[in-house]
C-alpha cells in the first residue's frame, strides 16, 4: 500500500443477499489522500452499490475481496463504526425523517461520532456557532435548520443538506452518489462549491455520476469508469469528456 | 337516534362477579349529594354487571387485572417530576387523599370531593356521576360507574375565567388502591389547561368528566408513571358546547396494564375535540385505548392520533369510533392510529369505527402497524448515530405527529423532552 493510500479496494465481490444476484465483480480502486477520484458508469453497472457496501448497507453480501480505509477493514465495521472511522456517504436519495429537527439530527450525529472515537461531546454553544457558519456558506437558513429532516426540502435543499452534514462531520473520506441528480445548474453549482470548500491534503473523495456536468465543478484527479462490476478503465479528467461526447458504447466495445 | 346501545350478556359469571364485587362497595345512605350519586353509580354496576373477557368492548385487554376482587398490590412507584417547571400550580394526591391547602387561582374555584361532598356546591353536584351516566347510554363501561361509587377524593373545578396557569394534578402512591374522581366544569368562554402525573395507586382508578360551555376551551396533558407493575383504568367523559375546544394528550411511557377510555359528546356547533396519545411499550406492556366521540351538532370537527411503539412482546390496543348522528352536518372527523412494531413478538390489536348517519360529512380513518423503516434505519447509522439510538430517534419520528396535537408549544416541548431522557435511560 502507497504511504498516502485513503481507501484501498481490492478484487471486491458483491452479491445480493436476498437474490443469487452479483453486483461487483472484482472491484479494485485506490484512492490517495487529498485527491477527487470520479466513477462514471451506464446505469446499472454497480456504481450505487459500491458506495452501498462501502458504508455498509444491509441486503449485500462480500463475497470477496476487501476494503480499507486507512489501513482499516471496514468491512466487517457497523455503519456507525465506519461514520466514526472517517467514511461519509451523501445519499442519491436523502432520506426524509419526520418529527425529527435537522439540527437535532445534527448534533446527534456529531456528538454519537465524537462519542464512538472516545471524544468530549461539543456544547451547545459551540455547535450552534458552527452550524450557523457552515449552513450559511451553503446558503441553508434557519428555517431549514429547524425544519424536520429533509421534510418538503426540494431537490436542491436535500443536497445541499447532505453537504451541511459532510461540513459538520469533517469526514476523511466522501463519497458522493449521484449528488447531481435532480439538481439545476444553480443548485449544482452551489453543491460544488460546498464540496470544493471541504477539498483538503487530508480528504478524499469518490464522486459517482452519469454526467461529465458535476465534474466540471468539482475537478476530479482521477476518472474510472465502471461496467458491469467491474473498473475497465481509469484515466484523467479527459476521460469524463470522451465518455460525454461518445457515450459508454465506445469505452464498453474497446473492453470488449 | 338510530344508534343500538351495546348490553352485554348477564351470564351467572357475570352476575357472579358483579355480586363479589358490590359486596366491597358501600351502601351510601348518606343524604348528601356525593352519596347519592354513589348510590346512583352503585345501582348503575349492578344493573350493568361487571365486565367480563366475552364482552366485545373487552375483546383484546383482559378485564381480570381489573376486576380482581382481591388484588395483589405490587410495585414501589416512584415519583415523576416532568410538569415540575411548567408555572402551575399543584395539588398533590398522595395514597388517594389530597395533601395540603388547595391553590387558590384567579378565575378557578378548586374544591377537593373528600371536603366539599356535603357542601352545597350546585355546579359540581350537577356534573358528579352525571356525564358518567350518560356516558353509559351507547357503551357499559362499569368500570367507571365502580369509580364513581368508590372514589372519596378528587379535584372539582369551575373555571370563569380563560386560565392559562396550568393546574397539575401529582399521584404518589405506596402501592394499594385508589379510586379518584374529577369533576371540571368550564364556564362559557373561560379556559383551564389540566395537567396530570404520576399514580394514584398500584392498582388505581381514575374517573374525570369535563363539562365545557359554549366558547370554552379545555387542554388536558397527562403522563402516565413509568412503573412496570400497575394497573390503572382512567375514564374520561367530556360534553362539548358550542364553539368549545377540547384537546387531551396522554403519553405512557411504560406501566404493565392501563386501559385509558374517552368518552366525548360534542353536543354543540361548531366545536373542535382532539385526543391523542402516545406510547412507548416494552415487555409486559398492555396498553388500551378506547375512544367513542359522538357528533350531534353541525360544522364539529374530532381528531383522534394514536402512536404506539412497541417491542419486547407488548401489546398496543386501539379501539375508536366515531358516532355521526343524523343531524350533525358539515362534520369533519378523523382518526389515525399506528403502532411501530420493533420486533416480531409484539402486537397491535385495532378496531377503528365509522357510523355515520348524516349525509354531508368528511370522516376518515386509518390504522397501521409496521416495522421500522430500514433506509432511514441506515441513513442514521451511516451518520454515526448507533443502531439503539437510530431507533430510539425513529420512534420519537413515529411519535411526532401525537405530540403535535399538543396545543402549547412549551407543554409541547415539556413532553418531548420527557419521553428523549425516558428513551436515553432505557438505552443506557
Amino acid at each position: 500500500m502507497k504511504e498516502d493510500t485513503m481507501l484501498k479496494i481490492e478484487n471486491l465481490h458483491v452479491q445480493l443477499e436476498e437474490e443469487d444476484k452479483v453486483i461487483l465483480k472484482g472491484v479494485n480502486l485506490e484512492l490517495e489522500a487529498g485527491k477527487v477520484h470520479a466513477i462514471m458508469g451506464p446505469n446499472g453497472s454497480g456504481k450505487s452499490t459500491l458506495s452501498y457496501v462501502l458504508s455498509g448497507k444491509d441486503g449485500y453480501e462480500v463475497t470477496d475481496g476487501s476494503a480499507a480505509l486507512d489501513g482499516e477493514d471496514i468491512l466487517e465495521m457497523e455503519p456507525e463504526e465506519r461514520a466514526a472511522a472517517g467514511l461519509f456517504l451523501a445519499f442519491q436519495y436523502p432520506v426524509e425523517i419526520p418529527g425529527v429537527g435537522n439540527m437535532t439530527f445534527l448534533r446527534t450525529a456529531v456528538n454519537a461520532q465524537r462519542k464512538l472515537r472516545g471524544e468530549d461531546e461539543m456544547s451547545a454553544g459551540d455547535f450552534l456557532k458552527l452550524v450557523r457558519a457552515k449552513a450559511k456558506d451553503l446558503k441553508i437558513d434557519a428555517d431549514m435548520l429547524k425544519r424536520p429532516v429533509n421534510v418538503g426540502f426540494s431537490g436542491g435543499e436535500k443536497k445541499r443538506n447532505e453537504i451541511l452534514q459532510m461540513a459538520m462531520l469533517e469526514p476523511k473520506m466522501c463519497i458522493l452518489d449521484e449528488t447531481d441528480s435532480g439538481l439545476d445548474v444553480d443548485a449544482m453549482k452551489l453543491v460544488a462549491q460546498g464540496v470544493n470548500a471541504l477539498r483538503s491534503p487530508e480528504r478524499t473523495f469518490l464522486v459517482i455520476t452519469h454526467y461529465q456536468r458535476l465534474l466540471d465543478h468539482i475537478k476530479p484527479d482521477v476518472v474510472h469508469i465502471m461496467a458491469d462490476g467491474k473498473i475497465i478503465k481509469s484515466g484523467g479528467p479527459e476521460l469524463a469528456i470522451e465518455v460525454e461526447n461518445n457515450g459508454y458504447a465506445d469505452l464498453l466495445g474497446e473492453v470488449a | 337516534m338510530p344508534f343500538t346501545p351495546k348490553r352485554t350478556v348477564k351470564s351467572p359469571a357475570k352476575l357472579d362477579l358483579t355480586a363479589a364485587t358490590l359486596a366491597h362497595v358501600p351502601s351510601f345512605d348518606g343524604l348528601g349529594w356525593a352519596d347519592k350519586a354513589r348510590a346512583a353509580a352503585r345501582a348503575r354496576v349492578a344493573e350493568m354487571g361487571m365486565p367480563l373477557g366475552r364482552d366485545e368492548y373487552w375483546k383484546y385487554t383482559d378485564t381480570k387485572p381489573f376486576t380482581n376482587v382481591d388484588p395483589d398490590h405490587t410495585g414501589a412507584i416512584a415519583a415523576t417530576d416532568v410538569f415540575g417547571a411548567s408555572g402551575a400550580v399543584t395539588i398533590t394526591i398522595t395514597n388517594g387523599k389530597v395533601q395540603g391547602e388547595l391553590p387558590v387561582v384567579d378565575g378557578l374555584d378548586i374544591q377537593c370531593l373528600s371536603a366539599a361532598a356535603d357542601a352545597e356546591i350546585h355546579w359540581a353536584q350537577d356534573t358528579f356521576g352525571v356525564l358518567e351516566a350518560a356516558g353509559q347510554n351507547n357503551v357499559e363501561r362499569p368500570l367507571a360507574a365502580l369509580t364513581t361509587a368508590l372514589a372519596t377524593e378528587g379535584i372539582l373545578i369551575h373555571a370563569t375565567k380563560d386560565v392559562t396557569q396550568p393546574v397539575r394534578i401529582v399521584y404518589t402512591t405506596d402501592g394499594g388502591q385508589a379510586n379518584v374522581h374529577h369533576v371540571i366544569k368550564v364556564a362559557p368562554k373561560a379556559g383551564v389547561t389540566i395537567l396530570e402525573e404520576g399514580l394514584a395507586g398500584a392498582r388505581a382508578s381514575t374517573n374525570m368528566e369535563v363539562a365545557v360551555a359554549d366558547g370554552a376551551r379545555f387542554d388536558h396533558l397527562r403522563v402516565l408513571p413509568l412503573d412496570a407493575e400497575r394497573t390503572l383504568s382512567n375514564h374520561c367523559f367530556a360534553n362539548l358546547g358550542a364553539q368549545s375546544t377540547f384537546r387531551s394528550f396522554t403519553l405512557t411511557p411504560g406501566g404493565q396494564m392501563t386501559r385509558n377510555e374517552a368518552v366525548i359528546d360534542i353536543n354543540g356547533d361548531d366545536a373542535t375535540a382532539h385526543i391523542a396519545g402516545a406510547c412507548l411499550g416494552d415487555g409486559a406492556f398492555h396498553h388500551d385505548d378506547t375512544v367513542f366521540i359522538t357528533h350531534d351538532a353541525v360544522n364539529c370537527e374530532s381528531r383522534q392520533v394514536f402512536k404506539k411503539v412497541l417491542r419486547n412482546g407488548a401489546t398496543g390496543v386501539f379501539q375508536g369510533k366515531i358516532l355521526v348522528q343524523p343531524d350533525a352536518q358539515k362534520t369533519d372527523g378523523y382518526q389515525i392510529s399506528q403502532s411501530l412494531l420493533l420486533d416480531d413478538d409484539s402486537q397491535f390489536l385495532a378496531k377503528p369505527e365509522l357510523e355515520i348517519y348524516a349525509d354531508d360529512v368528511a370522516c376518515s380513518h386509518g390504522s397501521t402497524s409496521g416495522a421500522i423503516d430500514e433506509d432511514a434505519l441506515f441513513y442514521l447509522r451511516s451518520r454515526g448515530v448507533p443502531h439503539a439510538h437510530a431507533i430510539d430517534l425513529l420512534t420519537l419520528s413515529f411519535m411526532a405527529e401525537a405530540i403535535e396535537e399538543i396545543a402549547d408549544d412549551a407543554l409541547a416541548e415539556t413532553v418531548l423532552a420527557f419521553l428523549t431522557e425516558t428513551l436515553e435511560v432505557r438505552r443506557a
